[in-house]
C-alpha cells in the first residue's frame, strides 16, 4: 500500500466521506421518523470529526473544537425536539411515515 | 500496532455501524448501533487529540442521546414497519456517489498540507474568545428542554380533556400491525387514538366510557 496516501488524515477524511455519505442515502430513502433523526445524528457526527480534523489541519485546533462542542449540543437539541415531535405525530396520526404527517392539499 | 490501521478500523467500523443504522429493521437495534457508532467517533476524536470533544460526544452521543431514543422508542413502539422509499435506491445512490467523489477531490489535498498543533487550551478559548459559542449552547439547552416540555405537555393536556390512547389503555406497546392509515376526510377535533383494523374505520375512546378489547373491535 502507497504510504504517502496511507496516512491518518486521508483515512478520517474517507470515514468523514463515508459516513456523511451513508447519512445522506438514509435521509433520501428513510421513512420512518425515528430513524431520520437517527440519520442526522450520523451525519452531524461526521461533521463534528470534519470540524476537529480541519482545526488540526489548519492550526486553528481550539476554534475548531469548540466549534464541534456547539455543534454536537445544537444537534443533541434537535434530536430531543425531533423526538418529541415524532412521539406527538405517532399519538395524532398513528403513524411514523413521513408522507403521511404532511396535511398540505394540492 | 500501527495506529494507521487502529483508524482505518476504526473508519471501516463506523461506515459499516451506519449502515446497520439505517437497514436494521427494529429501531431498538438501529439505536445501539447508533450508539456504537458514537463510541467509535469519540476514540478518534480522542486519536486526533480533541480530548474534551471527545468526552462530550461519548457522554451526548452514546449516552443521552441514546437514552433518549430508548425513551422515544418506549413510548410509540418499536415500530418495524420503515416502507419503501418514494426516490428510487440506484438515483438515491447515483446521488449519494457524486456528492462522495466531489467531497474527496476537494478534501483530500487538503490532508496534505497538514502544518502541526500545538498544545490546545479548549476551555481558554472557550471562555475568551469563543464567548458567544457559549451562550448560544445555553440558549439552544435552555430552548431545547422548554421546547421539549412545551410538546410533552400537550399530551398530558389531551389526556386531562379525557381522550386517550391504546397504550393508555391496554398498557400495550403499540406495534405497526394494529394500526392502519387513517383515512383521509376523517379528521377531527379529536385526536385518532385507536384504529382498529378489523372493524375497517376509526375508533374513538374517551375516558369514563373504557371499553374491552372486544367491545372495541365490535
Amino acid at each position: 500500500m502507497n504510504a504517502d496516501w496511507f496516512t491518518p488524515f486521508n483515512i478520517v477524511i474517507a470515514g468523514i466521506i463515508g459516513l456523511l455519505g451513508v447519512g445522506l442515502y438514509g435521509l433520501l430513502i428513510v421513512r420512518n421518523l425515528i430513524k431520520v433523526v437517527m440519520v442526522l445524528q450520523i451525519m452531524v457526527k461526521s461533521a463534528v470529526l470534519a470540524l476537529v480534523l480541519a482545526g488540526q489541519l489548519s492550526s486553528r485546533a481550539g476554534t475548531a473544537q469548540s466549534l464541534a462542542a456547539t455543534v454536537i449540543v445544537a444537534d443533541t437539541m434537535v434530536a430531543v425536539v425531533g423526538l418529541a415531535i415524532a412521539i406527538q405525530v405517532r399519538r395524532r396520526f398513528n403513524s411514523l411515515d413521513v408522507p403521511d404527517i404532511s396535511t398540505l392539499r394540492g | 500496532m500501527d495506529v494507521r490501521w487502529l483508524y482505518l478500523a476504526l473508519v471501516i467500523g463506523c461506515v459499516i455501524f451506519a449502515y446497520r443504522t439505517m437497514v436494521s429493521q427494529r429501531i431498538l437495534v438501529s439505536t445501539l448501533y447508533l450508539a456504537g457508532i458514537s463510541a467509535m467517533v469519540s476514540i478518534m476524536l480522542y486519536m486526533l487529540g480533541a480530548y474534551q470533544v471527545a468526552a462530550i460526544e461519548l457522554s451526548v452521543g452514546a449516552g443521552l442521546v441514546t437514552v433518549l431514543l430508548v425513551f422515544a422508542i418506549s413510548v410509540v413502539g418499536d415500530d418495524a414497519y420503515d416502507p419503501p422509499s418514494i426516490i428510487p435506491k440506484p438515483l438515491a445512490m447515483i446521488l449519494v456517489a457524486g456528492v462522495a467523489i466531489l467531497l474527496g477531490l476537494l478534501a483530500l489535498p487538503v490532508a496534505a498540507k497538514h502544518t502541526g498543533v500545538g498544545a490546545v487550551q479548549l476551555s481558554g478559548i472557550l471562555w475568551e474568545q469563543r464567548v458567544l459559542d457559549v451562550w448560544i449552547q445555553m440558549a439552544l439547552i435552555f430552548s431545547g428542554t422548554l421546547g421539549m416540555l412545551g410538546v410533552l405537555a400537550e399530551g398530558k393536556s389531551r389526556q386531562r380533556s379525557g381522550l386517550q390512547t391504546l397504550t393508555e389503555i391496554r398498557g400495550e406497546v403499540p406495534q405497526s400491525e394494529l394500526y392502519k392509515k387513517i383515512p383521509l376526510g376523517q379528521e377531527d377535533d379529536r385526536l385518532p387514538v385507536v384504529v382498529d383494523q378489523e372493524a375497517k374505520e376509526v375508533v374513538w375512546i374517551k375516558e369514563g366510557s373504557k371499553k374491552s378489547d372486544e367491545e372495541v373491535k365490535a
